[in-house]
């Protein structure tokens, strides 16, 4: 498909996205049927599923600012939402990415473990504090996750001249075969206490904004840690999937869990996603990449406006 | 099968096995997903259609989604922790069955590793599946408690 064709069926998808935000954004006809926003909301959630898989992002990160900033339900509700839908993503697409090798399990236990314990308290944190501020706080992190898109670099194969000393006691290595290449790829990570460290503060993210946490994931994993991207990006799924189990649980303890809001989510993100996964061939990676961006730095200014007051 | 040389081209991807126990984890979180997925659709369908009475009428719905948690739960009557299984007979509520299973497929998933890990005498990991499961348990115990 030539560049200018799929740039358009790309901008037609960001306009489908924007179309039932928009719809959402305006006040609530009186008298409006019950069904309106679950509809919205699961058309919303069906684009968000398209675009997130060629833009690499996962839909939970779209859907809290988008989901939180234009429709009518409380940013509890739509947190809570956000993690199932990261959760159900995370699940589905672990088993073949494990079965690949690019997951490992090895890599994502012991920084699974110290950011799914985090998460308890992020998310406890993100019931606890007055809803103002969480939204100010998520603005902030929208934005900054839109700088962290627009700027990182990132590395396919970064080089790791040697294994430190834990990841050598953990046996933090793997291999897989490159389905671009058909290369044989072996990896091993270094500075493992770092990136330990740093997974404790992504799981707090990841309970208090239930935005999933695949933004910081990766980076921590390639740029930091050293795996190579696809196993960032694979295993990044796989401690998504424990860090949002965990951080779920305490959201359906405390009641907010509204399943006309969280259940439409889900399944119109996990029908999206297997068709932007087919369209992954076929849509510019890169200009799709740069609508998302668009759309979250405005989700990201509604957020931090909505929590200001200043645009309530 | 012949070994692979680390860095050879043109490797058939079936060539490379990956660790028992991350085969074993793939398998049971598979099965764990599929079947959350399957009953958390066909319980939504039925509540959705009316099907099962839920315990918030649809069309109250539009006035309580926009309350913070605690309010939601006073105006609604509902309990908190897991108070919901007394209404689970209920459409709305029955969807809390099906995401508890896919909250809780990583437990099941993971405690099918510890006898793989302790057969390999690897007890590192097997204490470290033990800790993960007991930060899963801890979470859904709703002993942790806050609120606005």
């Amino acid at each position: 498909m030539p560049r200018h064709r799929a740039a358009a069926a790309a901008a037609c998808l960001l306009t489908l996205l924007a179309a039932p935000a928009q719809a959402a954004a305006a006040a609530a006809p009186a008298g409006a049927p019950w069904w309106l926003w679950p509809a919205l909301l699961f058309a919303a959630c069906f684009v968000m599923g398209i675009v997130a898989v060629p833009a690499g992002i996962g839909g939970g990160t779209l859907f809290v600012p988008i989901v939180g900033g234009f429709f009518p339900f409380h940013l509890d509700f739509v947190r809570g939402a956000g993690l199932l839908v990261a959760l159900a993503s995370a699940l589905a697409a672990a088993p073949m990415l494990l079965r690949g090798g690019l997951a490992s399990l090895r890599l994502a236990l012991p920084l699974a473990l110290l950011a799914s314990a985090s998460s308890i308290g992020g998310a406890l944190l993100g019931l606890a504090l007055p809803v103002s501020v969480v939204q100010t706080a998520l603005g902030l992190i929208v934005l900054g996750i839109v700088a962290l898109m627009a700027v990182s670099k990132k590395s396919e194969f970064p080089v790791v001249t040697a294994p430190d000393r834990l990841s050598t006691a953990l046996a933090l290595h793997g291999v897989f075969v490159d389905g671009a290449t058909r290369r044989r790829v072996d990896w091993q990570v270094h500075r493992s206490a770092t990136g330990l460290v740093v997974f404790l503060g992504i799981g707090v993210l990841a309970g208090m904004f239930g935005i999933g946490a695949g933004w910081a994931n990766v980076p921590a994993l390639n740029l930091l840690m050293g795996a190579p991207l696809k196993v960032s990006a694979g295993t990044s799924g796989l401690v998504l999937s424990l860090v949002d189990s965990s951080a779920a649980w305490v959201y359906v303890n405390k009641g907010a869990v509204l399943p006309m809001i969280a259940v439409p989510s889900v399944i119109g993100m996990m029908l999206g996603a297997k068709i932007g996964a087919r369209l992954l061939d076929v849509l510019k990676g890169s200009v799709i990449r740069r609508m998302v961006i668009g759309v979250l730095l405005f989700a990201g200014m509604r957020a931090l406006l909505k929590g200001t007051g200043v645009w309530p | 099968m012949m070994p692979v040389e680390p860095g050879a081209l043109a490797v058939e991807p079936r060539s490379i096995t990956q660790p028992p126990e991350q085969l074993r984890y793939a398998r049971w979180l598979e099965w764990g997903t599929r079947f959350g997925l399957a009953l958390l659709i066909v319980v939504f369908l039925a509540y959705g259609v009316g099907l099962v009475e839920p315990h918030v009428p649809h069309s109250r719905l539009p006035e309580v989604w926009n309350l913070p948690v605690s309010q939601f739960l006073v105006a609604t009557g509902l309990p908190d922790g897991w108070g919901w299984l007394r209404h689970a007979h209920r459409g709305d509520i029955a969807n809390l069955i099906g995401i508890g299973l896919l909250a809780g497929a990583s437990v099941l998933a993971l405690l099918a590793l510890v006898p793989l890990y302790l057969r390999q005498g690897n007890r590192l990991y097997a204490g470290l599946c033990v800790a993960e499961v007991a930060v899963l348990l801890l979470a859904a115990s709703g002993l942790l408690t806050a609120g606005h």
